[in-house]
């Protein structure tokens, strides 16, 4: 393959569509909702109106607003429809010439699209995500050319660190940097490995990514590859995601056909090959060395660092762990440049998060804004507040290593450092909104119910804490606990987190002690009403 | 197996693999992958006990996964699990006796968009409803 090939690729690509090209959502939120009869009968109504000479119906990833779906969308004229009902089809290939149409209609102008900023999820409901014709219409592949012939593996991660980047994993560690060291390591071989494990409660960005554009990934992974120096690559992902997998296993076989995975890409020394592993269901499996321990096809059990996986990573070697969004920012910022993506976001963190909003929140979905967006924005204007109108409570971010915020601290702005202030973190990216109805003291037993089940046994503290922290909690939620109980809870926190091996355990006190802080009432509304005996003074 | 030559770090694709085959683990079949890998058989054990995708009983003919994932659970998943749970007379992670239906729970599937969310025999079914769910789960009971 030449660049010349890439090109006349997305010419013939767009030489054969046709006048009017309407998109079905197909990925899971819409297919759990009907699209795949939709999609049937769309194509059945174009057919039986004797339409498709002129339009084609194509199924496109995730549009992003899922509690609305089966979505689809026309793509000239913009026109957005909600909630389809497969039966509804002949009415909207009808209303194309101008019939009359009572299907439910989205608004472009809404604050919940007009407010987002697409960088990794810009493909994601305008591409057929099982055709790498339309990806490379779209430009695709176009960067990892660029990369091969223009710069040095050395000129790669300078953009990548000038563009400011940071892993959307959870820690928020500058890419570039990692990259770097992963270079200047020595070892025969090299590895990548894209992290899609993504097992926070609450979270499904990397499920929809995958789902709706897996060869951006594919293209992030191989530029890491050429600057990094691997030749292997591995992209886990969980088990409970099996139309990503189906969607990337065809991506890869695409890849590979067209010559962009495997010997001499683009007529070049570079070699890159990609493997799927798949999960087996265990969360601490996305801590990068559990990870790599789960390739090797041992327990999921996570190891000190030092070493980093970077030094002495799969099978030994330096291996780069990136998460599945940080690699969807690869080619954007390799075509777009270093500076434009340093122009997106604040001071310390650059370019756009994707988020998942949830819970008692009137428009659920998927949202993409730039970083220091504030969380009154996103969940009052895009989200549109709670569906009954009663006023929020908070909202918790980070998963089970995150927090809750409360309503007064709205005014915060999306970025790690501002996050990690009040006490969550950033996340991989869940925004579960929570009303009034909602029992704060349930959430941090729920949460640490989540972290005693998934953590791998290995460490003490991590292992028996979170079962005692769980009973205290329960005792709690029951209204059988007095106040030492609470104090225990409360240094059992401290514990937990100076001394537990890996980020499972010592994040777990997260959700207790941001609970704690902002919710306290609610903790000690439920104490049994009892003089506390203090042992010590007796 | 043999696609993949055998390799002690295949054994979890070929776990993966022998139950979606025969549904699930028996001690037999884990001694005779143990075998073929050249692996001890508690590294098998071991490895297929941590995950909790591996099941070594049997699965009922039908299942029902409730996610209590927190955007599931904020939307009510505890209240439409306990529906379930009155209404097959099974406590969660079990089978009724008769093999018809395993009653399971799972940790977000990753349609909280949709929330809450159920599987049933592999289909996701979005905006569950407890009572939708009650007469579905019924009609899989009664099923003969
Ligand atoms: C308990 C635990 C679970 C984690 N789960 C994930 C996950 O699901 N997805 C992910 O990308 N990173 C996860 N991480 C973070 C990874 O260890 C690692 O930092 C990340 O994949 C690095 O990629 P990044 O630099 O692109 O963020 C987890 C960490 C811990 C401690
Ligand atoms: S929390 Fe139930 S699907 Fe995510």
């Amino acid at each position: 393959m030449e660049f010349q090939d890439l090109q006349i690729m997305a010419e013939q690509e767009r030489s054969r569509r046709k006048a009017i090209r309407i998109h079905c959502c197909t990925s899971s939120g819409c297919q759990a909702s009907g699209a795949l009869e939709l999609f049937h009968q769309l194509q059945a109504a174009v057919e039986a109106a004797g339409q498709s000479e002129r339009v084609d119906i194509v199924g496109v990833g995730c549009m992003g607003f899922c509690g609305q779906g089966p979505m689809v969308s026309v793509e000239a004229d913009g026109v957005l429809f909600e909630h389809v009902r497969p039966e509804q089809a002949p009415e909207i290939i009808a209303s194309l010439d101008g019939g009359p149409c009572n299907v439910k209609q989205g608004d472009h102008a809404h604050p919940f699209f007009a407010r987002q900023l697409h960088i990794v999820r810009r493909n994601g409901g305008v591409i057929d995500p099982e055709r790498i014709e339309e990806y490379i219409a779209v430009g695709g592949y176009q960067a990892l050319y660029h990369v091969l012939h223009e710069m040095s593996p050395a000129e790669v991660i300078d953009a990548i660190t000038r563009s400011g980047l940071r892993g959307r994993g959870g820690a928020g560690y500058p890419t570039g940097l990692k990259w770097a060291t992963v270079a200047k390591s020595p070892g025969e071989r090299k590895f990548v490995i894209c992290n899609g494990d993504e097992g926070d409660p609450g979270a499904f960005m990397d499920r929809s990514i995958l789902e709706s554009d897996p060869h951006l990934i594919l293209e992030g992974m191989s530029i890491a590859a050429y600057a990094v120096g691997a030749d292997q690559g591995y992209l886990y992902v969980r088990g409970e995601y099996p139309l990503a997998i189906a969607r990337l296993q065809k991506a890869i076989a695409q890849a590979r056909k067209h010559d962009l995975l495997g010997s001499q890409i683009f007529d070049t020394s570079f070699n890159f090959r990609v493997d799927i592993r798949v999960g087996a269901g265990a969360f601490v499996c996305g801590e990068e060395t559990a990870l790599i321990a789960s390739i090797e096809g041992r327990r999921g059990q996570p190891r000190p660092r030092p070493p980093y996986p970077a030094e002495h990573g799969l099978w030994g070697y330096p291996t780069l762990i990136n998460n599945v969004e940080t690699f969807g920012n690869i080619a954007p910022i390799i075509t777009n440049g270093a500076d434009w993506y340093a122009g997106i976001g604040t001071e310390r963190s650059k370019g756009t998060k994707v988020f998942a909003l949830t819970g008692k929140v009137r428009n659920t979905g998927l949202i993409e804004v730039p970083m220091g967006m504030t969380i009154r924005e996103i969940v009052e204007e895009l989200g549109g507040g709670t569906p009954d109108g009663t006023p929020v409570k908070g909202v918790q971010t980070g998963g089970p290593s995150g927090g809750c915020i409360p309503e007064a601290l709205f005014d915060t702005p999306v970025d790690y450092e501002s996050l990690a202030e009040v006490g969550s973190i950033m996340g991989s990216g869940g925004m579960v909104v929570m009303d009034a109805t909602t029992n704060m003291v349930e959430i941090a037993r729920f949460y640490m119910e989540f972290c005693m089940d998934e953590s791998c046994g290995k460490c003490v503290p991590c292992r028996t804490g979170t079962v005692q922290m769980y009973r205290l909690l329960s005792k709690i939620s029951a209204g059988q606990a007095t106040a030492a109980d609470l104090a225990t809870l409360e240094q059992l926190c401290h514990l937990l987190r100076e001394t537990s091996l890996c980020g499972l355990g010592q994040s777990a006190p997260n959700p207790v002690q941001s609970t704690l802080r902002y919710f306290r009432e609610e903790y000690e509304r439920l104490l049994r009403k009892r003089v506390t005996i203090n042992l010590t003074s007796r | 197996m043999k696609r993949h030559q055998y390799r002690a770090d295949a054994l979890i694709e070929v776990l993966h693999k022998a139950q979606e085959l025969y549904g699930h683990l028996t001690e037999d079949r884990l001694l005779a992958i143990a075998h073929s890998l050249h692996l001890p058989p508690s590294r098998v054990y071991g490895v297929a006990t941590f995950y909790h995708f591996f099941s070594l009983t049997p699965q009922g003919e039908h299942s029902c996964t409730v996610c209590l994932g927190t955007a599931c659970y904020v939307k009510g998943a505890m209240e439409l699990l306990a529906t379930l749970e009155t209404e097959s007379g099974l406590r969660a992670g079990s089978t009724s006796a008769d093999g018809k239906l395993s009653l399971l729970t799972a940790r977000c599937l990753g349609a909280c968009g949709i929330a809450p969310a159920v599987i049933v025999d592999g289909n996701v079914a979005g905006h569950a409803d407890p009572e939708v769910m009650r007469a579905r789960v019924r009609a899989l009971l009664d099923e003969d």
